[in-house]
């Protein structure tokens, strides 16, 4: 095998900072910036592997102190770009008294920082952020006792600003972080019995003492962004590095007969064809000739004997007729039935939502590099660590010989492909024993990449004379059998397609109720998981979608509710608010106090007026409506409005202005969260009006921007009003603890859309998406 | 295979190529650019734009033999050490979220604040719309643009104002 070694220039930093890990039990003073740099140029170095796992427990893991008094926080996560690792700067720099500009960052490689799991459930700030403002406050700790040593002070008589310790009494005689420490080790075990839990001895500030935290510093990695500089996973060349392109099946389930390969053989650049099962790719040595040997290659495939999928058109009748794979017991609270019974007004309902990809801007990509009997993936997969596993179990590699280098790309919203690419690129560069990066195409990424299931749901709420909801009855079906994990070697798509099978699979349809703190004494949910006829190596495969279920639970959930107000003539805030203040239970994080407030806060800064939907249609082209719908996701609460103009000749929905009141308890970055929020918020207004995956019975047929429109430029609403809540209305509380912030602004936008359709023209949508043809023939039917 | 001359931000690069070659893949493979990207390849998202005689151009259907002009990508826009208006103006608005769509964005913005200074609400979404952000950072980029819009004017001398002396 040909041994590559010298790596990109962006990476060397890492490769030194791991020699800097490996030198265990070496007695260092000052050895740090000059031997790293050396050892960078060297460029080869330990960087051959094996790469095992930093030690969650050496405070060395996840500090360094710099001699010039800077410091370089290694964290387990990544960055989808919502600004987290600017977050975890501020809070780690807040904790170790050290200015935040004086820090750096480093995110998600497996051989140089710990296994904090990559991105996913919004966890980031909630979780993650509590082992890093520890480890932060050990170092602290350790450096103050090491000061009071050097300056022959005690601890408690001294001060710490800005990397400085200085003596109370005496501020002349001082002593900084770098001269104390700098480029040499703490040596200081952290106990945790798992890296969420790791500690050390020092407490962490409250929050009246962080300065940092709060602040809004500007995200450091934009600037990098704008100019051109930064190097994406994408950018990453390696010598001899060769270029490899997919060739799906045309046809779900289709069979590989034979291929004929002196289709490409003569192609410039060709190098080689790889298959293994139903799994083909053309391997080339320019992209641009990859991408023409792929298409022009000639495979035999054989149709399966039946249809894959009933159509996107017959997909919802299918799905409430199918028997389930898997039903719930039911959760039951007081006795719905007989609460329905005795309803003096009974309402019914049924939703459905399509199946909605993540398309991704860019389609999956990754670079694997087998250079010296090893194998280093560069991915933009948001969790690289269970990539890192994922593919050492796939190539039968020791855990050690494998290590993923994360670094930007296009959004990671949940399971996107970005792990079938890792994996694709892995197992073609062991095949080839050369540098192999792997691209999808536009019309694969659209066609084959992970799904948020279809749901068809069914409600039923019962009132009371004076319009009280007295019984809620919900049923919710989701088509999400063998749901795709992240990075799991008997799932990934290349496996499915080499015939390998998890057996029994997943059975999917986990989180499919709503969570909001609704006083609903007699209520029942019941759950389905559905199959469609093809399970596996197909393209309409699901996987986590952004929250995944959330967005299509609130849909029925919240347009319900509003259904609900319409029959009891009641305004849809009021009759949301009178269901919150219903009861006087409450949980830890006050979520029935906090989500009064923020019910009440997101109508206040709209200038909500109060009266019941709908309004009196106008007589002009404009219809305009404004519709409410709130949501809880773990301990953060969101509340949305919707103000749309319907366009009553063309069915075009505008959202004209949108407004969110926002509590993720404590706040770390308000400017990056209001970022996050106005993005997160035009997702799902892109999921409510735009996106639906389409397909024939053979295959899909959404696949590309004109197939599957997503939100533009001239979607935008034209006012976004964002209220951070920012916490807990009971003042007594000493300390706010910081949640999660991200994908609970993704679950009320839909039905806000909905109930603001409604409110403009009476007309009630329950079919996703919203797109022009829909809205008009609703309207029409209406007579509107 | 043929040789191809392209200037790019200045520099003038000959290359032996097959001349059908998307010009996207030059860009990115052969000389090195990393602000174009690839999207989706059939000029749909605009991820690979960049100005060729003053039009936002889509290098990943445009053969590298048809261009026939001096090329500037994201990377050129910067004069003299200072981030074009555009660019500073993203850095203000803190714009991106993941990032990747963005040079499609600055550049199709960069090409219509040439032709158009000063642009209307609706002039800017006319002028984007097809170009595709799946982190939806829309909002922000057209507060950016307008940013952007009034520092160039602000910087532009103003012609028939008489000096007060």
């Amino acid at each position: 095998m040909t041994s590559f070694t010298k790596i990109p220039k962006q990476i060397q930093e890492e490769l030194s900072r791991r020699n800097f890990l490996q030198s265990a039990g070496m007695l260092v003073v000052s050895f740090g910036p000059l031997l790293e740099t050396a050892q960078a140029q060297n460029g080869s170095g330990q960087a051959a592997g094996p790469y095992p796992d930093p030690n969650f427990r050496q405070l060395d893991s996840w500090i360094v102190i710099h001699q010039d008094n800077t410091a370089t926080f290694y964290v387990g996560k990544t960055d989808c770009g919502q600004g987290t690792g600017t977050s975890f700067r501020q809070m780690m720099s807040d904790e170790l008294d050290i200015a935040y500009d004086k820090t750096n960052l480093i995110m998600g490689r497996t051989d140089t920082t710990v296994d904090q799991g990559g991105s996913g459930g919004s966890d980031a700030i909630q979780t993650d952020g509590w082992p890093m403002r520890r480890v932060a406050a050990e170092a602290r700790r350790v450096l103050l006792e090491m000061a009071a040593q050097r300056l022959g002070t005690p601890v408690n008589q001294l001060a710490v600003s800005n990397a400085v310790i200085t003596v109370r009494a005496d501020p002349a005689k001082k002593v900084t972080y770098g001269e104390l420490i700098g480029g040499a080790k703490f040596n200081v075990a952290l106990t945790g019995r798992d890296v969420d839990a790791t500690t050390g001895l020092a407490k962490v500030k409250t929050v009246q003492e962080l300065k940092m935290v709060g602040q809004s510093p500007q995200r450091y990695d934009i600037p990098p962004k704008v100019d051109g500089s930064l190097q994406w996973a994408v950018d990453v060349k390696l010598p001899g590095m060769v270029h490899a392109r997919n060739v799906k099946p045309p046809v779900a389930g289709a069979k590989l007969i034979s291929i004929d390969e002196s289709s490409v053989r003569d192609l410039p650049g060709f190098v080689k064809v790889v298959s293994k099962g139903n799994y083909v790719a053309v391997i080339c040595e320019r992209e641009e000739q990859a991408i023409n040997a792929a298409r022009r290659l000639k495979v035999n495939w054989q149709k399966p004997a039946s249809a894959p999928f009933p159509s996107s058109e017959d997909l919802f009748k299918y799905m409430r007729a199918a028997t389930p794979t898997s039903s719930e017991k039911p959760e039951v609270e007081g006795n719905p039935e007989a609460a329905m019974a005795s309803a003096a007004k009974v309402i019914e309902a049924e939703y459905d939502v399509p199946f909605q990809g993540h398309t991704a801007i860019s389609p999956a990509h990754a670079l694997a590099d087998p250079s010296n009997g090893q194998m280093t993936i560069y991915s933009n997969d948001m969790k690289s660590y269970g990539m890192r596993n994922g593919i050492a179990e796939f190539l039968r590699m020791p855990r050690e010989e494998v290590r993923v280098i994360w670094m930007e790309g296009p959004q990671g919203y949940g399971r996107t492909a970005a792990d079938d690419a890792g994996f694709e690129a892995a197992f073609l560069a062991k095949e080839l024993g050369r540098p192999v990066r792997m691209q999808w195409m536009r019309q694969e990424e659209t066609a084959w990449d992970t799904k948020g299931p279809a749901f068809a749901f069914k409600l039923r709420g019962g009132l009371d004379a004076q319009g009280n909801l007295v019984a809620f009855d919900y049923d919710a079906r989701s088509a999400d059998y063998n749901h795709v994990g992240y990075n799991e070697p008997d799932t990934v798509l290349i496996a499915q397609l080499m015939g390998i099978r998890r057996n029994p699979p997943t059975p999917g349809g986990r989180g499919i109720v709503p969570t909001e703190m609704y006083a609903l004494p007699h209520r029942r949910n019941s759950t389905h998981v559905v199959s469609l006829p093809l399970a596996w190596e197909t393209p309409v495969r699901t996987g986590n979608l952004r929250d995944p279920n959330g967005p299509q639970v609130a849909f029925a959930s919240e347009s319900f509710m509003d259904e609900l107000a319409v029959a009891a003539k009641a305004d849809p805030v009021e009759f949301r608010l009178r269901l919150l203040n219903a009861s006087t239970s409450d949980d830890s994080g006050f979520k029935r106090a906090r989500s009064i407030a923020v019910v009440k806060a997101v109508a206040e800064a709209y200038g909500w007026d109060t009266r019941p939907s709908p309004r009196p249609v106008g007589s002009g082209n404009i219809l305009t409506g404004r519709g409410i719908a709130y949501a809880v996701r773990n301990q953060t609460v969101v509340a949305e409005i919707a103000e749309v103009e319907v366009n009553r000749t063309t069915g075009h929905v505008w959202v004209k202005r949108l407004v969110c009141a926002h509590d993720c308890g404590l706040v770390i970055n308000p400017q990056a969260l209001r970022g996050t929020i106005e993005c997160g918020m035009l997702h799902s207004l892109s999921r409510a009006l735009h996106e639906e995956v389409r397909f024939d019975t053979e295959k899909v047929t959404s696949v590309d921007w004109v197939t599957h429109p997503t939100l533009t430029h001239a979607d935008t609403p034209a006012q976004i009003d964002i209220v951070l809540v920012n916490g807990d209305p009971h003042p007594n509380r000493p300390d706010l603890p910081h949640y999660g912030a991200g994908e609970t602004i993704c679950k009320p936008m839909l039905a806000a859309v909905a109930n603001a359709i409604h409110d403009a023209t009476g007309v009630r949508l329950r079919r996703l998406p919203f797109r022009d043809e829909r809205v008009l023939a609703a309207l029409k039917t209406a007579r509107v | 295979m043929s040789e191809i001359t392209l200037k790019a931000n200045g520099t003038t690069h000959r290359l032996d190529i097959d001349p059908a070659t998307p010009l996207l893949y030059v860009l990115r493979n052969d000389l090195g650019f990393k602000g174009p990207r690839f999207g989706c390849g059939l000029g749909q998202c605009g991820l690979c734009t960049v100005i060729i005689n003053g039009v936002a151009t889509r290098s990943c259907i445009t053969p590298a033999s048809a261009v026939k002009g001096e090329i500037t990508t994201l990377e050129g826009i910067a004069k003299d050490g200072k981030l074009h208006p555009l660019q500073q103006a993203w850095i203000d608005e803190q714009v991106p979220q993941c990032g990747f769509c963005q040079n499609g964005q600055i550049m199709t913005a960069k090409a219509l604040l040439d032709k158009n200074p000063n642009p209307t609400d609706e002039q800017i979404r006319a002028g984007m719309d097809r170009t595709l952000c799946r982190c939806m950072t829309y909002y922000r980029i057209q507060a950016a643009i307008k940013r952007a819009a009034k520092v160039m004017a602000d910087a532009r001398p103003v012609s028939g104002q008489g000096v007060v002396a």
